[in-house]
């Protein structure tokens, strides 16, 4: 039986890549107007809010669908939310920085 | 398979109020909710508390899931009776219900069925959909690149309308410098599209498993790196490991415990690549004999040294 392997190459969403509001929408699995609304909260930002259509940065995928999951499971809002993803980033910045400290000390 | 008690998982009483019972829940799932919890075993509290929810916060399942448990006792072993489900119709679907797509057995046996067909919001098949997984690869990969296999379980909709497990296997590039919590998106893996609409796509979210040396943040690397207390007071070249290989490092005379160094572009590949920072951490060897200890009361007399001088104690 021969096999055969096929290696998929994938498109590293990062930040020097981009999405439309249509990749983010599909992606997502929400209408836009949702990811409107998380324009408007501050929870995600277009590459340039003045420029249609709206571009994001390949981050900006797991940043929307972490705010999904939040609303979906705690029924928090979106401006509840920015703020909560603004704190987790913070309180990852304070343990890399308690890591480190403890790290030096141990 | 075991009986389920849903009452003592959302910490509540039988005769608990829908308030109390969406209190309670509400409780558990800020704690335990994967994307804030820092607790160990998040995910599984999460979704075991989301299944105990789905049940109780719907007053027909509520009802049945009563009925069926009066007399078993939790943990006990349980199948439930051929004639289940036929006196109960369960209208909705289970949106809002945690980690709704991965319920346990139990609750699949018991209400599985009425779950298919209704086909809430929460359930429902976009023939189009994307698709999302995680893959766990070690920082060498990251590094060098790799080609890693990664399994998947996908539900897929059968022509008569179930609901279906289909495994597969697929093999994936790793770019190199891929960094934790980044996304690769295969095009077209997601579900087959329906009626000539285009598949949908699948995308990979990279976590990296902890290595033995390197702690990572973003593309830098951290490592610790002991020296003997000569090598920090005299100078000396030593090696030290990076994902790259060996490479020297030299210490300035004088160094102390906890000076920090920097190696420019020896994190992960990238541009620009990351760095790799070097923490030093100064090892005392202990006396063993009274020779050794004489030269360490050599060294007091010689050099001597308040280290808590700006302490002022």
């Amino acid at each position: 039986m021969s096999t055969q392997l096929t290696i998929l190459a994938g498109v590293l969403l990062d930040e020097n890549t981009e999405l439309s509001l249509k990749d983010l929408s599909r992606a997502c699995s929400v209408e836009r107007r949702v990811l409107v609304e998380m324009v408007q909260e501050g929870l995600l930002e277009p590459v340039d809010v003045h420029l249609a259509p709206w571009r994001f940065q390949g981050d900006a995928l797991h940043r929307a669908r972490t705010a999904l999951r939040l609303r979906r499971d705690l029924e928090v809002n979106f401006a509840g939310i920015a703020m909560i993803l603004d704190l987790l980033d913070e309180i990852d910045g304070l343990e890399t920085r308690l890591r480190r400290l403890e790290g030096r000390f141990e | 398979m075991k009986f389920k008690d849903y009452y003592a998982i959302l910490g509540v009483s039988k005769d608990a109020s829908e308030g109390e019972i969406k209190r309670a829940y509400r409780k558990l799932a800020r704690k335990y909710h994967p994307d804030v919890s820092k607790e160990a075993n998040a995910e599984s509290r999460f979704k075991e508390v989301g299944e105990a929810y789905a049940v109780l916060k719907d007053p027909e399942k509520r009802l049945a899931y009563d009925q069926l448990g009066s007399g078993v006792h939790p943990g006990e072993d349980f199948t439930p009776p051929p004639d289940w489900g036929a006196g109960f119709e369960f209208s909705g679907g289970f949106e809002g219900a945690a980690g709704a797509e991965q319920f346990s057995d139990f609750f699949e046996s018991l209400f599985g069925g009425g779950r298919r067909h209704s086909a809430g919001p929460g359930f429902h098949q976009d023939p189009s959909q994307d698709h999302h997984a995680r893959i766990l690869i070690s920082l060498e990969d990251s590094y060098q690149g790799a080609t890693r296999t990664i399994t998947l379980q996908a539900p897929t909709l059968t022509p008569d309308g179930h609901l279906q497990t289909r495994q597969r296997t697929l093999n994936v590039t790793i770019p190199k410098g891929i960094r934790e919590g980044q996304v690769i998106r295969l095009a077209g893996q997601g579900s087959p599209g329906a009626g000539g609409q285009p598949a949908g796509d699948l995308y990979i979210e990279v976590s990296f498993q902890p290595h033995r040396l390197y702690r990572v943040e973003g593309h830098d690397m951290s490592l610790d790196l002991p020296i003997t207390p000569w090598e920090a007071a005299l100078g000396a070249t030593v090696k030290v490991p990076t994902l790259g290989g060996k490479v020297n490092l030299k210490i300035p005379r004088g160094a102390k415990s906890g000076q920090k160094f920097r190696l420019r572009g020896r994190g992960l590949p990238g541009q620009p690549a990351g760095d790799q920072y070097v923490v030093l951490e100064i090892i005392a060897p202990e006396p063993h004999t009274a020779e050794d200890e004489a030269l360490y009361r050599k060294m007091a007399e010689q050099m001597p040294l308040n280290p808590r001088a700006a302490l002022e104690v």
